[in-house]
Parts: C-alpha cells; sequence; structure tokens
C-alpha cells in the first residue's frame, strides 16, 4: 500500500472540516471521517495520531448519557415513583424508588425525606436507551445524596483532565487544599473544604485546569499554582 | 429556592468572603466603552467581570403628549435575549425585563438628567423622542447596575442627528449631545442573611432575602429607589444599604465617560 | 445592452475583494459555544446552547437533535430606524435559511429528541448580515463541540450597474443609477455545495455563474479565518 501523508502534528488543534491525512493507509477513528482518500475531522480539538489511526479529542460539548458513569445530578421533580433527576446534559434521568433505597418505602410517604427538589447527589448510570432515556441507582460505593459544599460545572470534555492519571491530578488538588473533591462524569463537581477559603482555591485551581487543559506539562504548571497560592495564605 | 446554596453562601459571608472569592462591598473588574455601535446614535459596552451589557440609543421625532406640548420623551427598553443567558427566553419582555428597564429609566428620569424642555422642536407639533435599548451580550448577574451605567454612558455619548424638514437623517449626526443636567448612578445592594453585598453574581442572586437599588447624584441626594426580593426591610438595614449605595456610587462615578 | 458604468466600487475595494475582518470565538461564557463576527460594518454575534431538552414536545424528531437557529437584530442595529424589537417576517425567513445553510454540516445522530439552539444577533449591520450571522454560527457551532463535517463560509454576490462584485456594503445595494441584485450564498469547501442561495433583483445566468465561483473563493478564505479564530481560543496563556 501507498504510504499516506499526514498533515497534522500531533496534539495539534484541528477545527471540523480540516484535512488531517491523506491516503487510504490512515485510518478514521473517533472526531474523524473518511472523504475519498482524505482523513477529515469533524470536531473541535486535539488530533491524536496513534500508529495509523488518527482521532480527536475534543475540547468542548455537552455531556452525553454514557451507561455505568458515576455522575452528579439535581433533583427536579418528584412523582409518584420516584424523582426526575436533571443530568446535566439534554436528557432528565429517572431515579425510581427502589433504586434509590433498600428501604421500604410505603405508598404515599413523603419522598423528600429521601431526596428532595434541588438537592445534589452521586449517582450512577445503570441504563441508557436509544432514546437516550436514562435510569439511575443510588446503590454502589460512593453513591449518596451530598450534603453542603458547593457544586460547579466544567465542560465534560475536560473531566479526565482534572482528574488525571489513575486520580493524580484530583488528588493533589485534595491535598494542597484539603477539600473533599468528587468529579462527575457529566462535569459537575462538587467541592467541599474547611473553610471558604479551601473551597475557592480548589474552584480556581479547577477552572485553570479547565482552560489550559491542552497545555503541555499541565500537571507540574497547576502544582506549581497550587503552592504559589497555598503559600500566599 | 435552594436552601442548601443559601446556607452555604451565608457560611462563606460570615467568614467576610463571598462565592467568589471577593469582599462583600467589592465589585467585579468594571469597563466602559462608548461609540461601540455605528448604526446608533450613541452607544456603550459595559462590563462587571463577566456581565456584559450593551446600551444603544436612537433618537426618533414625534408629535408631543398633549399635556406637556414643549416637552420630548424618553423610552427605555431591554431586551433579555436569549442569546446572553440560558435562563432567558425568546418571546416578548417578562416582568423581570420590564423591571430591569423601568428602573433603570426611572433613575434618570426622576433625577432630572435631561431636560427634556430642550428636546422640543416645535411647540405642540414636533419634539425629539429617545429611545434607549439595553441587551445584555452575557448575563452574569448585578444587571441593574451594569445598564444603568450603560444606558447614562450611552446618552452622555449620543449625538443628535441631523432634521431633514420633519425627518431625521441618521447618515449625518450633528456634534450636539443631550443637554445633561445631572449624572444618576445606580447602586444594588442585597441583603441575604444578615449580610449585606454589592455586585452579586447568579449564584447569590438566586438566594437574596431583598435588595434595593438607589440611585444617587453627585451630591449624594438619592434621585429614585427599588425595593425588590420577597422579604421585607427594617429602616436600619435601608439606611445601612443606602449608605453602601452612595460610597459605592462614588467609585462607579470614575467610569462614566 | 449593458453599459459597464460601475468601473471603480464606491469604498475603493476590487470587485473580488472582502470587507475588513475580524472574528473572535468564545465570546458569551454562558453559551456552550459562542462567536462574533464582523465584516466592514456589520457585526454578528452567535451564541450555541444545547444539545438541550426540547419544548414543545411536538418538534421532537426521535431519530436525532434539531438544530434550530434564530436571527436577531438588536434594536439599534439598523443603519435608519430603530428596529421594533420581536419576530418579524423578516428574520423568521432569515432564522429558516440560516438554519438550512448549517444544516448539511451537523451531525446530531447521537442526540435524539434534544435541540441545539443558535442565537444570532446583529449589534450593527451595513447589508450582508445573514452571512455575517452564519459564519458566527459556523464557529460558535464549533466552538460548542457539535459534531460538524465542515465549517460553512458565508457571503453575498450580486450585480452592480452591470458588474460583478463580492461582499456588497449598503450602499452598493441601494445604488440609484444601475441595476443592482444580491445575492447571499453559503459554500461548504469539503462537500463542494452551495446551502444558501437567494437573490434579489436581476441577474444574467452567465454573471451569476461568474459571481459563484468568486463567492466559492471567498467562502474559503472565510472558512480560514473562522479557523485561525477557533484556534487563537487554544494559544497558550503566558
Amino acid at each position: 500500500m501507498e504510504k499516506g501523508k499526514l498533515l497534522i502534528k500531533d496534539k495539534e488543534v484541528v477545527v471540523p472540516g480540516e484535512v488531517l491525512a491523506q491516503g487510504m493507509s490512515y485510518l478514521p477513528s473517533q472526531g474523524t471521517y473518511r472523504k475519498g482518500n482524505d482523513v477529515i475531522a469533524s470536531k473541535l480539538g486535539l488530533a491524536r495520531v496513534e500508529g495509523n489511526v488518527v482521532k480527536i479529542i475534543p475540547v468542548s460539548g455537552r455531556y452525553l448519557p454514557k451507561k455505568g458513569d458515576v455522575i452528579i445530578a439535581k433533583v427536579t421533580d418528584i412523582n409518584i415513583a420516584g424523582w426526575t433527576v436533571d443530568t446535566n446534559s439534554a436528557y432528565r434521568a429517572m431515579l425510581s424508588m427502589k433504586d434509590a433505597t433498600s428501604d421500604f418505602i410505603r405508598r404515599g410517604s413523603d419522598l423528600t425525606r429521601y431526596f428532595d427538589i434541588d438537592d445534589y447527589m452521586v449517582t450512577k448510570i445503570f441504563n441508557v436507551t436509544s432514546q437516550n432515556l436514562v435510569d439511575l441507582t443510588m446503590k454502589g460505593p460512593g453513591l449518596k445524596k451530598l450534603e453542603g459544599g458547593r457544586i460547579m460545572t466544567v465542560s465534560p470534555s475536560k473531566v479526565p483532565r482534572i482528574i488525571g492519571k489513575q486520580g493524580s491530578m484530583v488528588s493533589m488538588i485534595k491535598q494542597a487544599t484539603s477539600c473533599n473533591i468528587i468529579v462527575g462524569q457529566n462535569g459537575v463537581v462538587f467541592v467541599k473544604g474547611i473553610n471558604p477559603e479551601d473551597e475557592i482555591l480548589t474552584v480556581k485551581t479547577i477552572k485553570k485546569i479547565e482552560e489550559e487543559s491542552h497545555v503541555a506539562g499541565l500537571t507540574d504548571k497547576i502544582k506549581e499554582f497550587l503552592d504559589k497560592k497555598s503559600k500566599k495564605r | 429556592m435552594n436552601k442548601g446554596k443559601r446556607d452555604h453562601v451565608i457560611h462563606y459571608l460570615n467568614n467576610n468572603i463571598r462565592y467568589d472569592g471577593r469582599k462583600k462591598e467589592e465589585y467585579r473588574e468594571i469597563s466602559v466603552e462608548t461609540g461601540v455601535i455605528r448604526t446608533a446614535e450613541g452607544s456603550a459596552r459595559v462590563k462587571f467581570g463577566e456581565t456584559e451589557v450593551i446600551a444603544g440609543v436612537k433618537f426618533e421625532v414625534g408629535k408631543p403628549y398633549p399635556d406637556s406640548p414643549d416637552a420630548g420623551t424618553m423610552m427605555v427598553n431591554a431586551e433579555l435575549i436569549p442569546m446572553s443567558s440560558p435562563d432567558f427566553e425568546s418571546g416578548p419582555p417578562g416582568i423581570v425585563a420590564i423591571e430591569l428597564a423601568r428602573v433603570v429609566d426611572r433613575g434618570i428620569r426622576e433625577s432630572g438628567a435631561i431636560d427634556f424642555k430642550k428636546l422640543c422642536i416645535k411647540h405642540g407639533e414636533l419634539v425629539w423622542t429617545i429611545i434607549v435599548d439595553i441587551v445584555p451580550v452575557n448575563a452574569f448577574g448585578n444587571l441593574f447596575d451594569v445598564a444603568s451605567l450603560a444606558v447614562m454612558s450611552a446618552i452622555k455619548n449620543a449625538k443628535f442627528p441631523e432634521l431633514d424638514g420633519e425627518k431625521i437623517d441618521y447618515k449625518k449626526l450633528t456634534k450636539n449631545s443631550i443637554p445633561m443636567e445631572e449624572e444618576p448612578i445606580s447602586v444594588t445592594v442585597l441583603k441575604i442573611g444578615d449580610h449585606l453585598i454589592v455586585d452579586p453574581i447568579p449564584d447569590e442572586e438566586k438566594v437574596l432575602d431583598a435588595r434595593l437599588t438607589v440611585a444617587t447624584l453627585k451630591d449624594e441626594t438619592i434621585v429614585a429607589m427599588q425595593k425588590g426580593g420577597e422579604l421585607s426591610l427594617s429602616t436600619e438595614d435601608i439606611k445601612s444599604m443606602i449608605e453602601i449605595s452612595i460610597k459605592k456610587a462614588k467609585e462607579i462615578r470614575k467610569f462614566l465617560k | 445592452m449593458i453599459k459597464m458604468a460601475y468601473k471603480k466600487r464606491l469604498d475603493g475595494r476590487k470587485f473580488d475583494e472582502l470587507r475588513p475582518i475580524t472574528a473572535e470565538v468564545g465570546v458569551i461564557p454562558n453559551a456552550i459555544g459562542s462567536a462574533y463576527f464582523k465584516i466592514g460594518k456589520t457585526g454578528a454575534y452567535a451564541a450555541v446552547y444545547g444539545p438541550r431538552d426540547l419544548y414543545p414536545r411536538f418538534l421532537k424528531n426521535p431519530k436525532r437533535g434539531v438544530l434550530r437557529c434564530n436571527y436577531n437584530m438588536m434594536p439599534f442595529s439598523g443603519a435608519g430606524d430603530r428596529v421594533r424589537p420581536g419576530t418579524s417576517r423578516r428574520s423568521k425567513e432569515i432564522s429558516l435559511v440560516t438554519n438550512q445553510a448549517l444544516l448539511p454540516v451537523v451531525n446530531l445522530d447521537d442526540f435524539p429528541n434534544s435541540v441545539v439552539d443558535v442565537f444570532v444577533e446583529l449589534n450593527e449591520t451595513d447589508a450582508g448580515s445573514r452571512c455575517a450571522g452564519i459564519c458566527a454560527a459556523s464557529m460558535a457551532l464549533a466552538d460548542a463541540g457539535i459534531e460538524m463535517k465542515d465549517l460553512v463560509g458565508a457571503i453575498s454576490i450580486g450585480i452592480v450597474d452591470g458588474q460583478v462584485v463580492l461582499d456588497l456594503d449598503y450602499q452598493e445595494e441601494a445604488y440609484k443609477d444601475g441595476h443592482v441584485a444580491d445575492v447571499p450564498m453559503a459554500y461548504i469547501p469539503s462537500m463542494d455545495k452551495i446551502s444558501l442561495l437567494q437573490c434579489d433583483g436581476r441577474i444574467k445566468k452567465d454573471d451569476l455563474l461568474k459571481g459563484l465561483e468568486m463567492g466559492k473563493k471567498a467562502a474559503k478564505q472565510l472558512i480560514e479565518i473562522q479557523k485561525k479564530a477557533l484556534k487563537a481560543k487554544f494559544e497558550v496563556p503566558k
């Protein structure tokens, strides 16, 4: 087979419609498509070249519910069978009574005792239908109602950077600020510290990661940022 | 209203710090640019942090009101376009937009900032109408104060167009400005729990107990007020809020071009 | 017999020259994606919200997400009288053709039953506002992370007194000494397809075809400008 030609560098920012590679030897993966001889970007993001596979790591976009994801969601409505929950996506989710608790709930009891409107929870998506109807469960480690603390939202595409390799980034922030931080796959983040200053530093750090997620050497930069800010206080 | 969020905002304020790290009486970064819209006879773009508002002045001519045959008129209108916030919907102005426009209008009108008699072209027949439109580009809290400053800046920036008989020639602007007598500045103070703050972000606006918008002149005279929010205020509250308004108006006045 | 009276453009541009352009991405922090595009004295904002839940329900499409563009002029954006707020027949029609200009590149298959709202707002105008709006919307959609086959370049071509020209400004649209035709168009280079085509005024077929080629070339330039603005957002901060 004829050797193809790569038109971009690895980790370069590319835009929709941009030709990334020419030749049949290059294979289009996520965020790209083939047209004739060309592999073309269909999303704004960072191009990644792995062998002869070309893909794009998106840098923006809303969350699309996925089975197995642990997310932070907000109760918007209470109905006869359970709760309607906002997932920070185009799709609302259902949390039924039986998936919410192992308690026996008598018919007609006050469901706000478990979750009230505007309550936030760490929850897990256990089913997504082809129409994106989403079912949630509270049964699993770490799944719980969130009390106190503050909620912030980030671009869901930045969640892997905020968490870091094996949770390295988020642990670093936790250590520097002594905050409890939970990052939902849907881009909703829960931050709870002993005092407001710690929480504000955490929020600022997460925003910085979000803004500079594409920059090389991000971990060192964030470490430096945290060191400088912690010393100031 | 989210009780958890309210408690948390108050927890911050008890520690003398805001949700975004500011002090209670601290404004976000303010910027004012004038003459930003070439199709308007006067315009301004005002930013308080992430809140950005454009105000534009258009002139019209028409018959005066029968009860004031020698006075021009002014109309202030706000379009809370859905582009500027996920909370805004398409359609005719709702109560939020109407209150905003009326509060801004009152601050300017009741202060006597504009001498409407000087807007008379022909007694009983033809007068100028000043129309000021407020359009947020990004609405992120404190639209009252941002819009007030934008409208004042746009009015000060405006130049009358030339008049061709009874029709306006918008292509030709004169060197004449709108005759200004006073320069009112609006400051909104929020009450959350026992705390008073200025320049709120949406997280704070969502949990407010009450707010008071006070428009004052350079000599500290109060010219217009609007109390909002579901809870009532004590006389002590009102006194403190007015004092903060007067103090902060001095800072904001520096940005009025 | 057509006399060739329009030998030099009123603003001195070459016949195939665009007005000065500026483009910026991420100008509306509240939006998922946003952009500002200015060509000559015509400026357009675009903000994208979504994919999000769609109301009213009957508009939902169970196969894919719905693209919903809304074009609006700010009240002070007209060259003459104040533009009365609220939708007009004109703004509704432009919303429709804006939607159709962008639809061929947008893929919302992953988001059934949802809507992607695109709000286009003109803050000042001097002809060519729908095309400026489409360019802003193209950038805003990309910024919002929407899957797109390509960016879209939109520009008007036309005739001023017998001469084929690119990117008419207001004084050309209002030219009194000869016929004027205004042809707004949008072009998708990777597909080699035209997704917006309207004509207002008299034009001969051959002139139109000549104009379309001019417009296609210009659309590619516009897309390069959009591309640069999108990438500028990711320049390494100091």
